[in-house]
This record gives C-alpha cells, structure tokens and sequence, in this order.
C-alpha cells in the first residue's frame, strides 16, 4: 500500500516533486514566469543528483519543443513546463508532436498572452493549443497538478499522444496548501521505468531504422489525419483506465469532468482551474438562500468530454459557462462553445450564457460569480434580455 | 561545357556496393533534381561514418524529397521536426542516448553517432538561434549544412548565404536595384568562434577530403560543423552534369576556400589553387549571376571579399602553426585523421 505524506507546498514546489519522482530521461527548460521557479525546484533535484534526467537549457520554448520531440523519438520519456507567450512560441511544434503520435508531457502554468504584457493568470495560452491534438487536463489546485503530472506521463504513453497539464499561473503555482505526496516508489511503480520500447518506433532503435516527419502530398495527409482522429477518440478509455488505476494508489477516484450539487439543479455554473472553489462557495450561498444551484468543472478538456457534459446538463435550465479566456470572435469564449456543442446534445437544451472572467490574473470573487447566476435566471426567466451571448463580468466600461 | 566529369553520378556510386561498403545511406529513388549537389554530399558524409547514425534534417529540398509518405529514401533512422530547430533536435537527440545509456536502458556497446543536415536558409538564418544554442551546450553531434545559397525548396528566395548582386525572386535584377544588395554572410568563421572541436568548410567535388573532415570531426567528443557549398542546378541555372564542375570553379576562383578550424584557434587551409582563376569565370557560369559582370563595381566587390577572406585565411593560417609551436603542439599531427595519425 502506498504511503503517503501531506506537506505545504506551493502548486510548483509540488510539480517539481511529481517531476523528480517520475524521473524523466529529459526535461527541456527555458524560464517564463510563472513557470520559472519550477524548474528552478527542478534544476537543484538534477544538480543534487536527486534524478537522472538531464536537464537541456535551450534557447527558447520552440527549441524546447523541438528538443522533446527529438528526445521523446528517440524513446526518451520527456517533459518541458512553459507559460503564456513561451506556449505561443511553441505552437508550430505542438502540432509536430500529435502528428509524429509522441508521448510528451507539457506543464502550461497558465498565463495571459501579450499584448498588453502581463504575467499573470488566463487561459488564453492553453486556447492556442485546444485544437493541436493534445489531451488536455487542468488542475484546480497544487494536489491536482501533482496528480495530474503523474497521471498524464501514463495516459501519453498509453495513447501516444502528447499531453498537457494546466494548471493556473500564481494562483496555484505561488501559493502554498496541503499536498498529499504518494512515496517515491509508488510514483514509480505506476508510472513504470524508462524503455526505448515504450513507443512502437524508437529512432534509438538501430536495428530498425524508421522515418520520422515525412512530407504527405493530398494523395495521403487526409488518411494520416484520418488516423489521429479516430485514435484521438480512443483516448477517453485511455483517461478513464488510467484515473482508475490511479485511485488504486491515491484514494482519490478523478473523473473528466466533477460535478458539485448538480442532481437537481435548475442553474448551473461551469469553470475550469482555480476558480472552481470560488464557484462552489458560490454554489453553498445560493443553496442557503433556497436556490437550486450547481457547479461542474472540467478536468479533461482535450479530448472534450462532451457526452459526460451533455449529461451532466440534461435536466438544468439554464448553464452560465464562466470563460477565462475571450476568443474575439462574436460568438463567446473557447469553453462556451465547447459547451455549446454539449448543449445540443443534451435532453432538454438548456438556456446557455457566456461570462469572461480572471483575464490577465483579475482577482475572482465570490460577488462576480452571485452575479453571473443572477443575471443566467433573469435572462433564462426573460426578466432581462440579451443581445449578445458574451458578457464580460467584472470590467470598468 | 565541360564534357569531363572527374566524379561518377549517383547511379553508378548507388551500383557500387562493394566500393562503397554496402547500401547508401540515402538511397536512389529520392525526389531531388537530377543534378543537383545534395544527395552526393550526403552520401559522402554519411558512407565516411563507421557507425550506425541517427539523422535530422531540417525543412528544405533535402527533406521534402526523401521522406515522401509512405515512401523513405533513408536507410538509416531518420527525423525531420521543423525548418528551424534541427540544432535542438539532434542535441536533444544525443542527449536522449546519454542518459539511456546512463541508465542501462541502451547496452554499453551500442555506439550511435548524432548527424544533422540542414540547409543554408535552415542554417545561417532561420536555425540559426537554435544551432548556436546546441553548439554552446556541447552536445556530441555533427552538423553538415549544404549550401546552396539560397531558399531552394520555395523556389529560390534569398538567405544570407546569397553572394551580393545574385538574382532570387525577393532580389530580382531591376532598373534601381541588381540583385542581392548584401554581401554573404561568413557562417563558417561564425561556427569557428564557438570554440568548438572542429568546424570546416568542404567542397563535393573532393569527396575524399569530406571523408577525411567527417572522420576526423567525429574523432572530437563535442559539436562539429561542416559547410559545405552546393551547387543547384534549378536555380543557380546550369547544366546538370556540370554540378561538380561549378564546386570545383567555386574553389579555384578562391569564392570557396576548402579549410578547417580545430578548437576555434587553428586554422588549415586544404586546397590552395596553383592557378587562380579570375573569379568572372565562376560568375559567369552561373545565369543566376552572371548579370553582374556588366556591373565591373559589384564585380569588384566580390572579388575585394574573396581576396580579403583568402589573405585572412592564410594569416590564419600562418598565426595557427606558430600559435601551436608556442604550445608545444605538432601543427601537422594535429590535422591528420585519425587513420593517419602516429
Ligand atoms: C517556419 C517556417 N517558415 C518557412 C517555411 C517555408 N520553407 C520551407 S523550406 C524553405 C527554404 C529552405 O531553404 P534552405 O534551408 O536553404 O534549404 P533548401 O530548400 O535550399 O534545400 C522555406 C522558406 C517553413 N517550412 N517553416
Ligand atoms: S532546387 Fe536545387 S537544391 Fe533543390 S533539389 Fe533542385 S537542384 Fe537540388
Ligand atoms: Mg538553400
């Protein structure tokens, strides 16, 4: 049985600690806040002699990437962690990697994009890579990060595809909480040991030479991509298999998506990351006031569990989708529709409204979210109207 | 021109097995132009390297023409990532070896040696950064960069390996402005001031000098690099039985200086022309170019930048072998390879 231990850490500290227990072959690093103190952790773990990874310093996140697609190719088991403009920097590699079906794991401690620059916390960084054939797993706080990090080099490898784990810049990287560490041995036994082979084909493999990042004319790219999505689509059983596995170790038993008081609620209100404790506490106030108010947040947000959503919204009125992004495009943000999808597919098709929230780190506080569920039953009950389906909560017009 | 070809073409140099010491490394069947400089480079490099080799090869014509899904030419394990970070995948490559070999997951006696190719575009400008940075970090690989002097693969745009007064489609020729406005910039002397065990410049016309660089690159633990100028028949716009003709002119006329670097701090130079060739007969061998030479002012110029590289290569030269008398090192022994050494 595993043993376990609860300490104080900040969500890096404990992503630093999932990392030196995983003992990757390679970690690329390049420093952006609020990233950078990670692999700071990390950097005294190799330079201890704590881990046998070799830590590569490039010159930049593109070259990061580039670095974890070489080494994951070779059979290396990789990871590099970036945030904010070093995820756009790296986008053209991302794509690279699904293509070429290479278990990578990417930490995106989630941080607004430029301009205007700031440092702080949205997800519009990890929106740059919702359609690149990632899986996806954001994380509420620093326990989920560690288990996610540790859950996701199983999922990558099992899939073959490459993974990311979000979790929310400062917020969740900077501050300190309770974090249950499973012992080192546990991580390892889950996660398994380094092998050339656990890829079908190793570039390290000499005896049989393969191709990797060949060109397709139109005579041949729609059937490759044909292949990654139908295989992108196995990846929900790939997830599950692995959460259950996990819960054997843990005690914890994770699910795509977590649903808070939603069997009978009228409204309800969904967010993903850090914002998700606000949203309950929300949830609790409005309960005491009679409301019949829920919350889901989304673990797994590639692939999208949209049938678990669908479900999850079948009997609801009304669903209030709280956006830490803005896509700029007249519809609503990355999630809304995303939701939407899931929206169509359910029973009743509740009413659906669009809030943009926590952009460039705003502070979230229970008031902006009373407000969102108030505005969602006006508007559902027509006591207000709308002319847009996207509303930005808290802002100074 | 020229109806002597003083090398074999690849489809004799791919029928002979025996000579060659088994398959090519890049076999025939590739999509490249007939004529074209590339695959006799690559060849020549790879057939010099006595061990099983993973290769990397940036975006460009070799690329797009020898991994053509669900088709390869490579013989050996192959990957292309991207036009700009082959320097971080090959490092990354070899330090992926490293630590599996650290680990016991790759058995002690598996030697691999790391080798990149990329062009001049994915090279001096756009991978630049990215090879730089794997040189600094010291990674154990070769780097071959087959110079075309230009964007080839999209149709011949220029980089900053095109010589100044060049025609490419962004420097036409036109009623204000001939051609390239820049001179080329020197990458070679650029690579030798990282200080890395070996970097030199070769020419295909000699392939048994690139064996040698190759061999006794490899000989050195570190980064290694080798530019190697390559004619493109397509858009250089010459014939394509005169390919090896056009590197070997580049080399006489002196535009191509065939030398080494070792540590950054000695200089070699391997080919000194008995006869210099007026540097207009390699100019104008070249359609790409040869509109120059009614401009005696640009013609000037390359030829000032040709003397001036060649006089600073030979005082390199010279500095070198005292430089290493003042050290107690055997200049001579320390350029052999590794075959010929005592
Ligand atoms: C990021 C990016 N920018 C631009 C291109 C388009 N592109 C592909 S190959 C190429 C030129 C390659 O030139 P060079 O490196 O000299 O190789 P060559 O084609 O001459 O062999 C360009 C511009 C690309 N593939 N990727
Ligand atoms: S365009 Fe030039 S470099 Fe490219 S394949 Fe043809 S000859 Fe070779
Ligand atoms: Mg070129």
């Amino acid at each position: 049985m595993a043993q376990k231990k609860v300490i104080a850490l900040t969500g890096n500290q404990a992503a630093a600690e999932a990392m030196r227990q995983i003992n990757f072959d390679i970690a690329a690093v390049y420093p952006i806040s609020p990233q950078t103190e990670l692999m700071g952790f990390f950097a005294e773990y190799v330079a201890n002699g704590e881990v046998d990874t070799e830590m590569i310093a490039v010159d930049g996140e593109h070259s990061a990437m580039a670095a974890c697609i070489g080494a994951a190719a070779a059979g290396a088991r990789v990871i590099t962690a970036s945030a904010g403009p070093g995820i756009a920097y790296m986008v053209e590699n991302l794509y690279v990697a699904s293509g070429m079906r290479l278990p990578i794991v990417l930490l995106d401690v989630n941080r607004a994009l430029s301009a205007p620059l700031s440092i702080h916390c949205d997800h519009a960084d990890s929106m740059l890579t919702r359609d690149s054939s990632w899986i996806s797993l954001f994380s509420e706080n620093a326990q989920e990060a560690y288990h996610n990090i540790i859950m996701a080099t199983k999922i990558s490898e099992k899939a073959l595809f490459p993974i990311i784990v979000n979790y929310d810049g400062y917020i969740v990287s900077h501050s300190i909480e309770d974090v249950e560490i499973l012992d080192d041995e546990t991580v390892r036994n889950f996660v398994g040991p380094s092998d050339i082979h656990r890829i079908p084909y190793p570039l390290l493999d000499i005896k049989k030479p393969v191709t990797y990042g060949a060109t397709a004319q139109p005579d041949y790219y729609t059937e490759c991509k044909y292949q990654q999505h139908v295989d992108f689509l196995k990846v929900y059983d790939i997830v599950r298999e692995v959460f259950d596995e996990f819960a054997e170790i843990a005690d914890v038993k994770y699910d795509f998506i977590e649903e808070y008081k939603t069997d009978d609620a009228e409204y309800i209100g969904i967010s993903m990351g850090s914002s998700f404790g606000t949203l309950k506490d929300v949830v609790d106030i409005l309960r005491e006031q009679g409301k019949k108010v829920g919350a889901i947040k989304i673990r797994l947000f590639r692939p999208f569990p949209v049938k678990e959503v669908a479900e999850a919204l079948s009997k609801a009125k009304g669903v209030a989708v709280l956006d830490r992004a803005d896509s700029f495009d007249g519809i609503g943000g990355p999630l809304f529709k995303d939701i939407s999808t899931a929206v169509m597919m359910s029973q009743n098709r509740p009413f659906i409204h669009n809030f943009i929230y926590g952009l460039g780190g705003r502070e979230v506080k229970e008031e902006d979210f009373l407000k969102a569920f108030d505005r969602l039953e006006r508007l559902e009950k027509g006591i207000e109207t709308r002319d847009r389906f996207v509303e930005y909560l808290q802002v100074r017009e | 021109m020229a109806k002597k070809r003083p090398i074999a073409l690849l489809s004799e140099l791919a029928s002979h097995k025996e000579t060659f010491g088994g398959d090519m490394p890049l076999a025939p069947g590739h999509r490249m132009c007939i004529g074209c400089g590339i695959p006799p480079i690559v060849n020549e490099v790879l057939l010099a390297v006595d061990k099983p080799t993973v290769v990397a090869t940036a975006t460009g014509c070799l690329e797009v023409t020898t991994g053509v899904y669900p088709v390869t030419a490579w013989n050996t394990p192959w990957i292309h990532v991207n036009f700009q970070s082959t320097g971080a995948v090959i490092g990354a490559i070899e330090t992926a070896y490293k630590v599996l070999k650290k680990k016991g997951v790759i058995k002690d006696d598996e030697d691999i040696e790391f080798v990149a190719f990329g062009g001049d575009g994915g090279t001096y400008d756009i991978g630049f950064q990215s090879l730089s940075a794997a040189v600094e970090r010291g990674h154990n690989f070769l780097y071959v960069c087959y110079n075309n002097e230009g964007y080839q693969n999209t149709g011949y745009q220029k980089s900053s390996a095109t010589p100044i007064g060049a025609y490419t489609k962004t420097t036409p020729v036109g009623k204000a402005r001939v051609g390239k406005q820049e001179p080329r910039k020197d990458l070679t002397m650029i690579m030798a001031s990282h200080g890395i065990p070996y970097v030199a410049q070769a020419s295909p016309h000699v392939f048994r000098d690139i064996t040698k660089k190759v061999r006794k690159a490899l000989s050195f633990k570190g980064p290694k690099f080798i530019n190697v100028l390559q004619p493109c028949t397509l858009s250089w716009r010459f014939s394509p039985e005169d390919t090896m003709r056009l590197a070997k002119l580049a080399v006489e006329t002196l535009y191509w200086p065939v030398y080494e670097v070792i540590n950054g701090r000695y200089w070699k130079v391997n080919i000194k022309p008995k006869r210099v060739k007026p540097i207009e007969e390699y100019i104008a061998a070249q359609p790409r170019w040869k509109h120059v030479l009614k401009y005696p002012e640009i013609v000037e110029k390359i030829q000032k930048e040709v003397e001036e590289k060649w006089n600073l290569l030979l005082h390199l030269e010279e500095m070198s072998k005292k430089l290493a008398e003042d050290e107690g090192i055997d200049y001579e022994e320390l350029f052999k390879a590794p075959e010929d050494k005592k």
